[in-house]
C-alpha cells in the first residue's frame, strides 16, 4: 500500500461514526431464543423424556404428591426440574416432548450468589416470573418423534362379511420394529395395565430384535398374551405418552406379533422358567376356565401346586371362547395359550359343571381351596313387553351357540338392543351367517346411548357399520311387536337421556319419536349376570355381598376363608382385568395355604 | 571415585533459559502452552505442551446417543463450531444410510460459510491483538458479533448453535433471515477497506508478520498441513473443490493462495477467504428461496436409534483446515468409537515446534496465531 502525509487524517472520518462497542444492556433475544426454561404444566404429563433425552443429566423428575395422579389418562405426578449449572440449552428436551408442554424461553440473564437459586422448575412464567415469551418451542417440522403409528393390515369389509377368518393380519417384521421403535419408555402403558404388563420393556426388545426376550417380558405378567394381543381394551394405548400429539404405539398389536413369531417351544419353556419343581402337596379348585381362572392355575401351578379346572363348556376359554367371536380371536390362538398353561401341570375338566356335576361342597372337602371364576354367561333382559317370546334371544346365549356350533333359526332381518361390545360381537356374527346363508346382511342395532357415548370400541362400530349393520343410536325399546304370536320387530322411541341428576339409571324418553325397526328375531346384548346357582342357601346366608356381587378383598378373598373370586364375578369387564385378578387371588391362595413358609 | 554408571548433568550454555509460554496469552484461541528455549530473545526449541482442555470428548461420545452428541460436538472447537455439528452429522448420515434434503443441505451450506465469516473476523482480531494492535481486535471481535447475531436468529444460539442434525436440520430459516444475512454481509464488505487500513496494509503489520514462522510447501504436506495454512504455501487445495459435500459442487468461488508461507500470507490468504465466503453466501441467499421441500429428513426416535455395524470418515473444509470424522459403530444406540481428526493438532504440535525455531521471542504468539489452531480441539 502506499503511503501518504495525509493518510493520517483518515482517522477524522470516524469522529462522527457511532463506536463499535457493544452495548451493555440486555436486548431482546432472537424470536427463536434457547434462554430458560418454561414448562406448562398442565399440559406436562410427567413421562420424563425430557429427562431421558438430556445429554447433561441437567433434567430431574421432581414428585409432587399434590398433582393428579391419572394412570388411567397417563399422567404421572412428577415435573422436570433444571440444573442450569448442567443445562447446555441444546434443547433436545424441546424438541422430544410428547406433549409439546416444555419450551425454552427468550429470557437469558440470571446472576445470583446463592447457587440454589439456579435450580428451577420450569412453568409457564419462566425463571424469574416475569412472563418471557416462548422462544425455542415446539415446532412440527423437527419434531423428534414420529406420531404416526405403522398402519395394519386389515381385511376389508366385503372380506370381512365372508366369513369368521380373523380380520387383522398382524405385523409384518419391518412394520414391527418401526413400530416398536416409536416407543419413548416412559412407562404410563405400564402402569395404567391393570395387570402391569411390562410394555416398555417387552417393546424395547422388540426393536432390537430379540423375541426371546420379548415373549419373556410378556409371560411375567401375562399367561394369555396371545388373547390380550388380538382383543384387549388397551388401556396402555389411552395412557400412552405419544397419543397426546399424535397415534399411541400399537402396543397390543406389537404383543401379539411377538406370539406371533415366537416358537411354541421356546414359549413353553419361557413359562415353566421359575416353575418350583418340588410339589407342594397342595390342591386347588378353580371353577371356570376363563382368563381370571386360567392364571390364578398357571400361577399356582408355577408355584407347585395342584390345580384342577372345573369348566362347564365343552372346552376351555370360558367369554374368550363362547363369548367373542372368531373373527376378532381365532380360538386355535386361545387353544395355544391354554396349552401352555396345560402343559405346566393344570388338569382341566371339561362338560363338568359344578353345582351339577360335582358340588361346591364336595369340592370344598376335597381341595384346599377353591377359587371362583364363573363370569357373566347370563344374559340380562330388557324386560319390555313382548320380551319373553321365543324370538327374543339373550346375545350371550347366541354367541356361545354360534361356538358350540349349535344351529338356531336364524333370522332374515335381526334387531339388536344393546351398545356395548358384546351388542357389536352379535350384530357382526349374525351379519356374518346371513351375508353365507341369504346374501344379505339384515341387522339393525339400537341403543340408548348416543353415537359418541357407545360403550362399544370406535373401530367394531365402524367396521359393523360397514359390513352393514344399521346402527340407530339414541333409542330406547319400548316393546317387541308380537303378531299372533309372530315377532314382527321392535318399537322404540327416542331417548333423551340416561341417566338422573345422582346419576342413576333413570332414561328420559320422547314418547312422540317412535320408530319400529322390523324384524323376526329379538337379541338382547344389554349386561350380562353371574349364574351363582351352584351356592347352596347356606353358602348364600354366610357369604358377605357387595351389593349382587359376593364382596372379596383387595386379593379376591371371599368372607369364607377356603373360597375366593375373581374376574367378571367381582370386577369387570374385561379379560386383562380378570388377569390382574387371578394373580392376585393366585398369590393370596398361596400364601394362605403355605402359612408362613410362603415365598411371594 | 565416580561410579561406572556416573554420567554428568548437562547444563545448557549459560545464555540459554527456558520460559514457560503460556497457558493463558493472546497467542492462541485458549489455553496452551509452549515451553520456549531461548538465547536472547531467539528461539532455540520449543516443546508444545497442551491438554489444559482436555475434556474426553470422544470417549464421551461413546456414552451418548447418536441425536445427543450433536450438543456435544460443537463444543470441540469454540471459534469455528458448525463444522464439527457437519462432519458428525454426515457420519451418521453415511451410517444411517439417511439422504439429506436439498434444501437442508442449502442451509448446512449456509450455516458453514457463516461460521467461517466469523472465525476468521476472529482470526485477524486476534492475530492483532498478538501484536498488540487492539482496535482491530475490537474491531474484529464487534463484527464476528453480528454474524453470531443472525446466527442467534437462526439456530436459536449464539456460539454453540447445536443447529446441524443427522439429517438435516432443526428449524427452517426464519422469515426475513436471508435479507438481513444479505444486510450484514453488505456491511462487512464496507468495512473491508477500513480493516486495510489499519491491518492488512498497515505497514506495520507488514514488516512483523512477513517472515515470521515460514514453511514451504514441502514441509506443509510431510507436516500435515491442511486449510488456510496449506493454501499459504501455494497449494491450491480445498475440500470444497476436491471433495465436495453438501452443495458446493454447484457454487462459484475461488480457491486463493499465496507463495510465501508465512504468518502474512496466511493472514492475506484468510482476507481474500473472507471475500470468497461472502460471494459463496450471497450465491446461496439468491438459490435458497427456490429450493422447497423439507429441511430434515425422518429420523427414527432417537432413543431407539440403532445405526448399523459400519465405519464411516467424513471430512470438512473448516476455516482451519481439513476437519475430519471416523465413527464407528457396532449396531448400538451410541457410537462404538469416534475420533476426531483436527486440524489444529497438526497446527499446534508438530508445525509450530519447527517453525518457531529461530524466530524472535515478541513473534512466537503471532506466529501461533497466524496458524489459527484450537487448543480444545488439540486436547478435544
Amino acid at each position: 500500500m502506499k503511503s501518504s502525509l495525509f493518510r493520517p487524517l483518515k482517522a477524522l472520518a470516524f469522529l462522527g461514526r457511532e463506536p463499535v462497542t457493544l452495548p451493555m444492556e440486555p436486548r431482546p433475544a432472537a424470536p427463536q431464543y434457547r434462554g430458560f426454561h418454561l414448562n406448562d404444566w398442565e399440559a406436562c404429563i410427567g413421562c420424563g423424556t425430557c429427562e431421558k433425552i438430556c445429554d447433561n443429566a441437567a433434567i430431574r423428575m421432581v414428585e409432587f404428591p399434590d398433582l393428579a395422579d391419572d394412570p388411567l389418562k397417563g399422567i404421572k405426578p412428577r415435573r422436570p426440574a433444571i440444573d442450569y449449572g448442567r443445562c447446555c440449552w441444546c434443547a433436545l428436551c424441546v424438541d422430544i416432548c410428547p406433549t409439546g408442554s416444555i419450551a425454552l424461553s427468550r429470557e437469558y440473564v440470571h446472576v445470583d450468589a446463592d447457587l440454589n437459586t439456579f435450580f428451577i422448575l420450569p412453568d409457564e412464567q419462566g425463571i424469574h416470573g416475569e412472563g418471557f415469551a416462548k422462544g425455542w418451542a415446539k415446532s412440527d417440522d423437527a419434531d423428534l418423534l414420529d406420531h404416526h403409528r405403522q398402519p395394519m393390515a386389515e381385511a376389508g369389509a366385503d372380506e370381512r362379511i365372508a366369513d369368521f377368518r380373523e380380520i387383522v393380519e398382524g405385523y409384518d417384521d419391518q412394520r414391527a420394529v418401526i413400530e416398536a421403535s416409536r416407543c419413548i419408555q416412559c412407562g404410563m402403558c405400564h402402569d395404567a395395565c391393570p395387570a402391569h404388563m411390562h410394555a416398555p420393556e417387552y417393546i424395547r426388545a422388540l426393536w432390537n430384535g430379540d423375541i426371546e426376550e420379548a415373549v419373556r417380558q410378556i409371560y411375567r405378567t401375562n399367561p394369555l398374551p396371545s388373547v390380550c394381543g388380538r382383543i384387549c381394551t388397551h388401556r396402555c394405548e389411552t395412557a400412552c405418552s405419544m397419543h397426546h400429539r399424535g397415534d399411541p404405539i400399537a402396543i397390543r398389536w406389537l404383543k401379539r406379533y411377538a406370539m406371533d413369531q415366537a416358537d411354541r417351544g421356546l414359549v413353553q419353556r419361557i413359562a415353566e422358567q421359575g416353575q418350583v419343581g418340588e410339589a407342594s402337596g397342595r390342591r386347588v379348585a378353580i371353577i371356570g376356565s376363563g382368563p381370571g381362572g386360567l392364571t390364578a392355575a398357571y400361577d399356582l401351578a408355577r408355584a407347585g401346586h395342584a390345580v384342577t379346572i372345573f369348566e362347564a363348556q365343552p372346552e376351555p376359554g370360558g367369554m374368550m371362547r363362547y363369548g367373542i367371536p372368531e373373527y376378532r380371536l381365532p380360538y386355535d390362538k386361545l387353544d395355544e395359550d391354554i396349552q401352555v398353561i396345560r402343559d405346566l401341570g393344570v388338569e382341566i375338566r371339561c362338560n363338568t359343571r359344578v353345582g351339577k356335576e360335582i358340588t361346591l361342597d364336595s369340592l370344598k372337602q376335597e381341595y384346599d381351596g377353591v377359587v371362583l371364576a364363573i363370569g357373566l354367561h347370563l344374559g340380562r333382559s330388557t324386560r319390555i313387553p313382548g320380551s319373553e317370546h321365543p324370538q327374543v334371544f339373550s346375545a350371550v346365549d347366541l354367541l356361545a351357540r354360534i361356538t358350540r356350533g349349535e344351529g338356531f333359526p336364524l333370522p332374515q332381518d335381526a334387531v339388536v338392543i344393546g351398545g356395548g361390545n358384546v351388542a357389536m360381537d352379535i350384530a357382526r356374527s349374525v351379519a356374518r351367517m346371513q351375508h353365507a346363508e341369504y346374501g344379505r346382511v339384515g341387522v339393525t342395532l339400537t341403543a340408548l346411548e348416543k353415537r359418541d357415548q357407545m360403550l362399544a370400541d370406535e373401530e367394531e362400530i365402524r367396521e359393523a357399520e360397514e359390513e352393514g349393520v344399521c346402527i340407530f343410536p339414541g333409542r330406547g325399546p319400548q316393546h317387541c311387536v308380537v303378531d299372533a304370536d309372530r315377532l314382527t320387530g321392535l318399537k322404540t322411541v327416542a331417548c333423551l337421556s340416561i341417566f338422573d341428576e345422582q346419576g342413576r339409571f333413570h332414561p328420559k324418553y320422547d314418547e312422540t319419536d317412535e320408530m319400529v325397526f322390523q324384524g323376526d328375531m329379538v337379541i338382547e346384548a344389554i349386561g350380562q349376570m353371574p349364574d351363582l346357582s351352584m351356592l347352596d342357601e347356606q353358602l348364600n346366608e354366610r357369604l358377605k355381598w357387595a351389593g349382587r356381587r359376593i364382596a372379596v378383598d383387595a386379593d379376591g378373598h371371599t368372607s369364607e376363608p377356603w373360597l375366593w373370586a375373581v374376574g367378571d364375578l367381582v370386577q369387570g369387564p374385561d379379560v386383562i382385568h380378570a388377569i390382574a385378578d387371578g394373580h392376585r387371588a393366585a398369590d393370596s391362595v398361596h400364601k394362605a395355604l403355605m402359612g408362613s413358609t410362603a415365598q411371594p | 571415585m565416580r561410579p561406572e554408571n556416573y554420567k554428568p548433568v548437562k547444563h545448557p550454555p549459560s545464555e540459554e533459559y527456558d520460559l514457560y509460554f503460556g497457558p493463558n496469552h493472546p497467542g492462541i484461541e485458549g489455553n496452551y502452552a509452549l515451553k520456549v528455549r531461548l538465547s536472547g530473545d531467539e528461539v532455540q526449541h520449543v516443546r508444545a505442551d497442551g491438554g489444559y482442555l482436555h475434556r474426553g470428548f470422544e470417549k464421551l461420545m461413546e456414552e451418548r446417543l447418536w441425536i445427543q452428541n450433536i450438543a456435544l460436538v460443537p463444543r470441540i472447537c469454540v471459534p469455528d463450531p458448525v463444522p464439527m455439528e457437519e462432519t458428525y452429522s454426515r457420519a451418521v448420515e453415511i451410517l444411517g444410510q439417511i439422504e439429506v434434503p436439498e434444501r437442508a443441505q442449502w442451509i448446512r451450506t449456509l450455516c458453514l460459510e457463516m461460521s467461517r465469516v466469523t472465525a476468521h473476523l476472529f482470526y485477524f482480531g486476534g492475530h492483532a491483538a498478538t501484536m498488540g494492535m487492539y482496535s482491530n481486535m475490537f474491531w474484529g471481535v464487534s463484527d464476528r458479533d453480528r454474524v453470531l447475531d443472525l446466527f442467534e436468529e437462526l439456530t436459536g444460539a449464539r456460539v454453540y448453535h447445536m443447529y446441524t442434525t443427522p439429517g438435516g436440520v432443526r428449524r427452517d430459516i426464519p422469515e426475513g433471515f436471508l435479507q438481513r444475512l444479505s444486510e450484514t454481509l453488505d456491511y462487512l464488505e464496507t468495512r473491508l477497506p477500513e480493516f486495510d487500513d489499519l491491518f492488512f496494509a498497515n505497514p506495520v503489520v507488514e514488516n512483523r508478520a512477513r517472515g515470521a514462522g515460514p514453511m514451504s510447501p514441502e514441509q506443509a504436506l510431510e507436516w500435515g498441513v491442511t486449510g488456510p495454512n496449506l493454501r499459504a504455501c501455494g497449494l491450491p487445495f480445498d475440500l470444497r473443490r476436491d471433495d465436495p459435500y453438501l452443495v458446493y459442487d454447484q457454487l462459484e468461488f475461488d480457491i486463493p493462495t499465496r507463495s510465501e508461507g508465512d504468518a502474512y500470507a496466511r493472514t492475506m490468504v484468510r482476507r481474500e477467504e473472507l471475500i470468497q465466503s461472502i460471494y459463496i453466501l450471497r450465491q446461496v441467499i439468491a438459490r435458497l428461496p427456490s429450493v422447497k421441500g423439507p429441511i430434515r429428513a425422518p429420523l427414527p426416535n432417537p432413543l431407539a436409534w440403532n445405526l448399523p455395524h459400519g465405519d464411516a470418515y467424513t471430512r470438512t473444509e473448516s476455516s482451519k483446515g481439513e476437519l475430519g470424522f471416523f465413527v464407528v459403530s457396532n449396531g448400538g444406540t451410541r457410537p462404538w468409537r469416534v475420533h476426531v481428526r483436527g486440524p489444529s493438532q497438526m497446527h499446534a504440535v508438530q508445525v509450530l515446534e519447527q517453525i518457531t525455531v529461530g524466530q524472535r521471542l515478541e513473534d512466537v504468539a503471532q506466529i501461533m496465531f497466524s496458524l489459527d489452531a484450537c487448543p480444545p480441539e488439540v486436547d478435544r
